[in-house]
């Protein structure tokens, strides 16, 4: 039993000894500028494991998982960029400094700011987005298929526009100069150049922390339950599952995951743009999830990072969103069962047995 | 709001729901025969308008619409033989995700093809500046084209499923492709033809709006929502109802723009999609009974 408990972190090890293996590798050959890309991506990795839960696991299709990203990011860039500096005297602002809630800070033009700290605006961005996904996903996840893609779809588009149509999230331009975020005293989520390496291992920690969290819901009761839910859902309903209550929930912490990953993100880069809700990014994230195997969430990491760094890295050139367009295509066609799947590595494990240690056998 | 403005929003709103019944059409006709919805309906719309634009560069208007309408039809049955054919045994996930692939596919295809600009094909009778008067409104002759070109579709379609040996044979496979194979019909070639009439309505409704709304390459996904509303709203399935659903659901758009800003006009279809969803999947006209036998 406590063996097969370790047994399910082995992945998690291999993880963190990729991330320091790559820091190294980059240090030895003095290409730390890849570890911004390497950041990025971990974000973007983020959403794609919470919509692999959605998607692979209970399989109820999302196709608006951008626009939870984006609730995530323009929250805290609304809120953490406005300036309190001449409002102190007011009812909110004094109470809010009178929480510590207030940080003050030296604009890069030498002006004061006063505004929230992000911690306020992190709670604030995981609460809207899980209810909004509470608000969406009750009704919405009664639907099936083609209904509830177009759905989720609508949603995602729904969000893009209030974006773009909305003088307080910036319109076409976003939002930009959003303040860094001070994690702890010596450590803050930015994209200056000097903690680069910090904000690397920050943000794969925390989706360390993520992995774990998710390995444990998958094999506990509600772990079991979601894969009923996926096999068919006239048939868990009948074991005594609740179905509707269960979709609903997986559906906000796929929410949550993005939005604390477009929260992230926002910090990082200092601002957010609506490009970040489009149909296309959302996409993105379905044709990760599709090619790391649908209810795999290491593919979905292996493969996240792996196509976000190119992506961002600009492999792709002009061809970037028509990548994602053939993946998507491509497994379907040739490999429904994902890139990454299981089998592959039992396969490899046989041939090694087969071929190596046998040899040594003899 | 005097009585002129109410007419022009009814003209507007009309010529906006049109194109959205073009797509909804479209959606129909291939659900039809396959129980599948295709993402890349929108897509079609927007090749339709491009090709006819590239093509009026150097011919007439006519014939230039003719060959992007044949073309678009040619890429839709491309998309059938290559594509959709080798996936009959996939889940339903599988089919929305490799139409939705597709669909950006054609999209970032064109990208690469007609760049960024938004383009627009020449008016069809007189120019932007021109306008017949109508009870007292002003409105665009091109207006009175998409009309036109809307009842005369809708009239062909009817007498093409209800009266041709090839419209029946289709019917049926929507019906049972069972026992439309055992009747003889060649259902794998229904479904072709479905794909490649309903890129074809689509294309031909691209260009009749082409002059009004103008064509971009990244307009397809905003129709293939919309048009999905109107498709849902009309009631899965059926081709004409959806007709009405589009000219109902543009002049909602229509009349919403002035209410509240422009920007929000998607907003308030998508909503419409999501409650009609909810509350009423058979759509306005649809039974409820007969919704509930079907498999989405």
């Amino acid at each position: 039993m406590l063996k097969n408990r370790m047994k399910q972190y082995t992945p998690v090890a291999i993880l963190a000894a990729a991330i320091l293996l790559i820091q190294l590798i980059t240090l030895i050959s003095g290409t730390g500028y890849l570890l911004t890309q390497l950041t990025m991506s971990a974000w973007y990795v983020l959403a794609a494991v919470g919509l692999c839960m959605v998607m692979g696991y209970a399989g109820q299709i999302s196709m608006g998982q951008a626009g939870f990203f984006a609730i995530g990011g323009y929250t805290t860039a609304v809120l953490s960029t406005i300036d309190f500096t001449d409002r102190l005297s007011g009812g909110l602002p004094r109470l809010l400094d009178s929480m510590h809630m207030l940080i003050t800070r030296e604009t890069i033009y030498g002006d004061t700011m006063t505004y929230l700290t992000p911690w306020a605006s992190l709670i604030a961005a995981i609460l809207i987005a899980a209810a909004a996904a509470l608000i969406v996903g009750i009704p919405v996840l009664k639907l099936k298929g083609h209904y509830l893609a177009m759905a989720t779809m609508g949603f995602g588009i729904i969000i893009n526009r209030v974006v773009l149509g909305t003088k307080a999230f910036g319109e076409a331009d976003g939002i930009t100069n959003v303040p860094p975020f001070k994690v702890l005293p010596f450590f803050e989520v930015s994209g200056d150049f000097n903690i680069r390496i910090g904000n690397y291992y920050f943000a794969w920690l925390i989706v360390i922390i993520a992995m774990v969290l998710l390995i444990n819901l998958i094999n506990s009761r509600s772990g079991r339950a979601l894969k009923a839910l996926h096999g068919s859902e006239e048939a868990a309903d009948a074991m005594g599952v609740n179905t509707a209550r269960t979709k609903v929930i997986i559906f906000m912490i796929g929410a949550v995951f993005a939005a604390a990953a477009g929260f992230f993100m926002t910090h990082y880069n200092g601002g957010i743009g609506p490009s970040e809700s489009s149909v296309v990014k959302s996409v993105r994230y379905v044709s990760i999830v599709a090619v790391g195997g649908m209810a795999n969430i290491w593919g979905t990491l292996m493969m996240g990072m792996v196509l976000n760094f190119l992506s961002l890295r600009g492999v792709f050139g002009h061809f970037d969103d028509a990548v994602f367009g053939i993946i998507l295509v491509l497994i379907m066609m040739f490999m429904p069962d994902g890139f990454i799947r299981k089998a592959v590595f039992y396969d490899i494990r046989n041939f090694v047995n087969r071929k190596i240690i046998k040899r040594g056998d003899k | 709001m005097t009585f002129d403005q109410v007419l022009q929003y009814i003209f507007s709103g009309i010529t906006v729901g049109s194109i959205y019944a073009f797509v909804a059409i479209g959606y129909n006709i291939i659900y039809n025969t396959t129980g599948i919805i295709n993402f890349a309906q929108g897509e079609f719309v927007m090749l339709g308008g491009m090709i006819a634009y590239t093509f009026s560069g150097f011919m007439a208007l006519l014939p230039s619409v003719i060959i992007a309408v044949l073309l678009t039809a040619a890429v839709g049955g491309v998309i059938e033989n290559v594509f959709i054919r080798r996936m009959r045994r996939t889940s339903v996930l599988g089919m929305i995700v490799i139409t939705v692939g597709l669909s950006i596919l054609i999209r970032e295809f064109s990208l690469y093809i007609w760049d960024e600009q938004i383009r627009a094909l020449p008016f069809f009778t007189g120019s932007e500046i021109s306008s017949v008067e109508i009870i007292g409104a002003r409105i665009s002759p091109q207006v009175l084209w998409v009309l036109a070109v809307t009842a005369v579709l809708t009239v062909a379609l009817y007498i093409f499923l209800k009266f041709t040996l090839t419209g029946q044979a289709m019917r049926a496979c929507s019906e049972n492709p069972k026992a439309a194979l055992l009747c003889g019909i060649r259902t794998d070639r229904m479904i072709s033809l479905s794909f490649m009439v309903s890129a074809g309505i689509g294309a031909l409704g691209g260009c009749v709006v082409s002059p009004l709304t103008q064509t971009h390459y990244a307009m397809g996904s905003d129709l293939a929502v919309k048009g999905f509303t109107v498709a849902i709203l009309g009631g899965l399935g059926n081709p004409l109802s959806a007709v009405a659903a589009g000219l109902l659901l543009g002049l909602i758009e229509s009349f919403s723009i002035s209410v509240l800003p422009m920007a929000y006009k998607d907003v308030i279809s998508i909503l419409i999609l999501l409650i009609i969803l909810v509350a009423k999947p058979s759509g306005l006209f649809g039974s409820r009974a007969a919704a509930a036998l079907k498999d989405y």
